[in-house]
């Protein structure tokens, strides 16, 4: 037989003894065992070959040998290993994790200095995710004699120290190790800052303009220090968000998070109008064009009367360049500006500041929601549902025992209904029954559609009725009515929704969330496009002469306020009232769901209306402000009175991405088309605003561009960017062309990575195979060499006896 | 926690108490391993806890939570074990059961019966719920 090879590994010998049961905790017995393995087998090998020739020369062939055969022996059947294979498998680099800091740190060690290396952040590829010490880096990298704990450390510490600041503290954060550890570590890799010892070294005392310099950064630091941490404690509602998640989880909290970021939308948006046109016109103010009527309190309610000629409307603001008062002697001069005055020109200022305040909006919103995106969505998030619902469902916010119990049976529904999924799979219906089921669900939706269909209808019928009969001055209350109309059809459709999905009866309740969304949210975009389509084409017509825009305003005005005070009647009739009766009248004791998804639809309605309305009243972003503020107010009391967590799953993370996807594309881009088609095909009015005398308002930039072009050479790139990028369309085919090839070829690279994904599980899966085999052939030895241990016993006691016999009988 | 009061009766106390793993976080985090934690030990599971930590150390430390006998594997038995305190015991043996195997073939990257580390990291990476639900606010 060929000499087995050895593998020499340099790794020094178990210092213990061989024969002691050891326990995971001992670090020193890690790595070790394998040579010794390798040792023990090549002399087995050897051994049981002697035995053999040994017991051919005394007794004949004894019989084949145990069979070298081995059958993978599945997981199922816990086979009994032996000491020694116990002893290897605990020393396996896999058992030792956490047991053993020492090899947590030679970890780190490693990877800072790949790390350093490599000079930047490494590929995702190529992180190493485990904290699986390796053998094989624990050869190449350090010393083959064995490292003392603090000498890994120092190694590491030194490592740490050629890294810059912020991935020395991404690495410290990501460190499993407790925090008085990484703070040691922190601090002795801190320590080494060259120019903080600088001058002491030089004088040897620290001299008089350094002691102030050091003073004042020393001040800064912990200004800035106590600046940080007043902002987190001074983070808004900090306290109530708590007591929302830990009472119902992170479900019901995500409404709570989504109305603060409306919150930051709109004060974002309220920022450019307020800066660079409430205030400048309030400083400028016009002439009033009569007696502004008194205030009563109906201003509040309808946005007109007294509210009509103020800065909140469009129609306040002039079309003129303000700040340069020009009274030209003759006709035909120019006036000669004062020295110190900054001509403002307010049609100019206006269109810019709505086009930024957009914009700025846009790409905060496509950022957020990118992000939000990226963080929810993996590749292969569909599969394997019953392992995260049982480790990451368990939400560790929640403290009080009422709701930790009620989680729990939540759990065990989920647990159910997905079992209950499974089998249905298994089983799959019959042809009646899912025609059954197509026959329903067709019929279903009819009747969901046919509603809004009818929705809409009845809003159109209203809104020409309201047009046929004008409002005079002394009845502003009829105006009124068409936003009551379109607030009650709005409360009252998602009940007839609900019902209809009970009746239709999903077996996977997720599905029904987002079928119900997409019904709720259908209806509302179909009502507000037949409003913007009775605002900029039928109202504009009807109100030739006059100021269409300060109405358009107002209407929408209106809309908010009437929607606001029917959330309010909704909270208190659907969750008050509610509660009372089924806890009076029908003795139940389930208190009633807070629904998220109606409520959230709410919040992305108000604020569709908010985007609709900027451009014809810039304050109305201040107006949904306050709205949201005090429906957090309302919506936070009647949740701790009245409801409970719904008891349907609810995937936090995957909502919230949804909820900004929805709040992106129907909602903003609606809103984004309706301002461009206001901007750039309807005349404005020629009574009231900044672009009074012009055809469009976009007309006012072009005015802008040729004055800058006869003004002379010295800026002229203006008028070059306008006329070969925005007006021209080449360039936008251009660059939707680019677009799509990057969304093409990001396709194919998702194609691909799943491809490399599934090859990397199969080579998964063969490892464990090799694995398994590796064990099962390690205790077929082990199982031998103390067969062999016991037969060769007995053959001692044997032999004297054996001799005996053999002396006997010669 | 409230801000208003300082001595907590000790119904309140049992009202903050209802976390099914309680014990077992407090065996992970405390350096005995028998559940007391000194002052470090509990600024180590708030850090854990808290939002800013990363992704892998809140995986390796829910892992250690959910190994019940701390054999650095989840095997059947701890699997049947979290399954029975998530839901306060009321599945049948034979739907835990079901539901332990179905983990087990969903999340078991090398097939020899239980999950390591890598397999459950790798679950965890799937599941963008975790980062929201493995934190404790303050």
């Amino acid at each position: 037989m060929a000499q087995p090879r050895v593998l020499v590994l340099d790794v020094p010998e178990p210092p213990g003894d061989q024969d002691q049961e050891p326990s995971p905790y001992e670090e020193s017995e890690v790595h070790d065992s394998f040579h010794q393995l390798i040792q023990e087998q090549s002399q087995l090998a050897a051994q049981e070959e002697l035995e053999l020739q040994q017991r051919q020369l005394v007794a004949g062939a004894l019989g084949p040998p145990g069979s070298g055969h081995q059958t993978l022996v599945g997981p199922g059947g816990a086979p009994v290993h032996s000491t020694a294979t116990l002893r290897i498998l605990a020393s396996m680099p896999s058992r030792t994790i956490g047991r053993s800091r020492g090899a947590i740190i030679s970890q780190y060690y490693n990877r800072t200095v790949k790390l350093r290396r490599r000079g930047s952040r490494p590929l995702l590829g190529n992180v190493m995710r485990s904290a699986r010490p390796s053998l094989r880096l624990y050869d190449l990298e350090l010393d083959p004699a064995t490292l003392e704990e603090d000498e890994k450390r120092s190694l590491l510490v030194k490592e740490l120290q050629g890294l810059s600041v912020a991935q020395r503290d991404h690495m410290l954060r990501g460190m499993p190790l407790n925090l008085a550890e990484k703070r040691c570590l922190r601090e002795k890799s801190q320590v080494q800052r060259g120019k903080w010892r600088g001058p002491q070294d030089r004088a040897g005392v620290f001299s008089c303009c350094s002691r102030l310099r050091y003073a004042c950064i020393l001040a800064l630091h912990s200004l800035g220090l106590a600046v940080l941490s007043g902002l987190h404690a001074a983070r808004p509602w900090r306290y109530a968000l708590k007591q929302i998640g830990g009472q119902f989880g992170s479900s019901v909290l995500s409404y709570f998070l989504f109305l603060k970021t409306l919150l930051a939308f709109n004060a974002l948006l309220l920022l450019p109008p307020l800066a660079f046109l409430v205030g400048v016109q309030a400083a400028f103010p016009p002439e009033p064009p009569g007696p502004a009527p008194a205030f009563t309190g109906l201003e509040l309610l309808t946005g007109g009367g007294c509210f009509t000629h103020t800065v909140m409307y469009y129609g306040y603001y002039s079309n003129t360049t303000l700040n340069q008062p020009c009274v030209p002697p003759r006709h035909g001069d120019q006036c000669s500006p004062r020295a110190s005055s900054l001509p403002y020109s307010m049609p100019l200022a206006y269109l810019f500041t709505m086009g930024a305040a957009f914009f700025i909006t846009c790409i905060t919103l496509v950022y957020s929601m990118s992000h939000a995106f990226g963080e929810s969505y993996r590749v292969g998030s569909t599969k394997g549902v019953h392992a995260i619902t049982v480790f990451c469902s368990w939400d560790y916010k929640v403290t009080e025992k009422r709701a930790s119990r009620l989680q729990q049976d939540n759990l065990r529904t989920q647990l159910k209904e997905l079992l209950a999924e499974w089998q249905l799979h298994r089983s799959p219906r019959s042809l009646c029954g899912r025609l059954r089921r197509v026959a329903t669900l067709g019929l279903a939706w009819l009747l969901c559609l046919g509603t809004m269909l009818g929705c809409s209808v009845a809003v159109f019928v209203f809104s020409e009725v309201m047009i046929q009969s004008p409002v005079s001055a002394g009845q502003e209350v009829r105006l009124l009515a068409l936003p009551l109309v379109v607030s009650l059809l709005n409360l009252g459709a998602p009940y007839l929704f609900r019902g209809l999905a009970a009746l239709e009866g999903h077996e996977s309740p997720g599905l029904e969330v987002y079928v119900a969304i997409c019904r709720n949210l259908i209806l509302k975009m179909a009502i507000l496009g037949i409003l913007c389509y009775h605002w900029l084409g039928r109202r504009v017509a009807t109100l030739q002469g006059q100021c269409w825009e300060d109405f358009v305003g107002q209407e929408l005005y209106r809309f908010l306020v009437m929607d606001f005070l029917f959330a309010l009647l909704d909270t208190l009739f659907g969750e008050l009232v509610w509660r009372l009766i089924s806890e009076r009248k029908l003795k139940r004791r389930r208190k009633p769901e807070f629904d998220i998804a109606r409520n959230v639809l709410d919040l992305i309605y108000g604020q569709t209306l908010t985007w609709l309305g900027v451009l014809f009243s810039p304050l109305l972003p201040a107006v949904q402000v306050l709205r949201l503020l005090l429906l957090f107010l309302v919506k936070k009391a009647s949740l701790m009175a009245n409801c409970q967590a719904p008891r349907r799953p609810w995937l936090a993370s995957h909502m919230s991405t949804v909820f900004l996807t929805l709040l992106c594309f129907p909602s903003f881009l609606g809103a984004a088309i309706f301002l461009c088609y206001a901007v750039w095909q309807v005349k404005p009015s020629s009574t009231c605003g900044p672009f009074r005398t012009l055809d469009t308002m976009y007309e006012a930039g072009r005015v802008w561009v040729r004055h800058l072009e006869r003004a002379g050479p010295g800026a002229s790139w203006v008028p070059w960017l306008h006329r070969y990028l925005v007006e021209s369309t080449f360039f936008l085919f251009l660059a939707s062309a680019l677009l799509l090839a990057i969304i093409y070829l990001n396709i194919q690279v998702v194609k691909g990575q799943r491809k490399v994904i599934s090859l990397l599980k199969e080579q998964i899966r063969n490892e464990g195979e090799d694995k398994i085999f590796l064990i099962n052939r390690l205790h077929s030895i082990y199982e031998r060499k103390e067969r062999s241990r016991a037969g060769r016993n007995e053959e001692a006691t044997m032999s004297p006896a054996l001799h005996a016999d053999r002396r006997d009988t010669w | 926690m409230g801000n208003k009061q300082t001595i907590f009766t000790h119904e309140q106390l049992e009202a903050y108490q209802d976390n099914p793993f309680r014990q077992r976080i407090a065996q992970v985090f405390s350096q005995a391993g028998d559940g007391h934690m000194t002052l470090d030990d509990f600024l180590d599971m708030f850090s854990v806890m808290s939002e800013m930590a990363p992704r892998d150390l809140k995986a390796y430390y829910a892992f250690k939570i959910y190994d019940f006998n701390d054999d650095d594997y989840i095997c059947a038995g701890d699997l049947e074990q979290t399954v029975t305190k998530l839901t306060r015991g009321e599945l049948s043996a034979e739907e835990v059961s079901l539901v332990c195997e179905k983990v087990l073939d969903e999340a078991d990257g090398d097939h020899d019966g239980r999950l390591s580390l890598e397999d459950f990291q790798n679950m965890i990476l799937r599941a963008p719920d975790f980062l929201s639900t493995f934190h404790i606010r303050i």
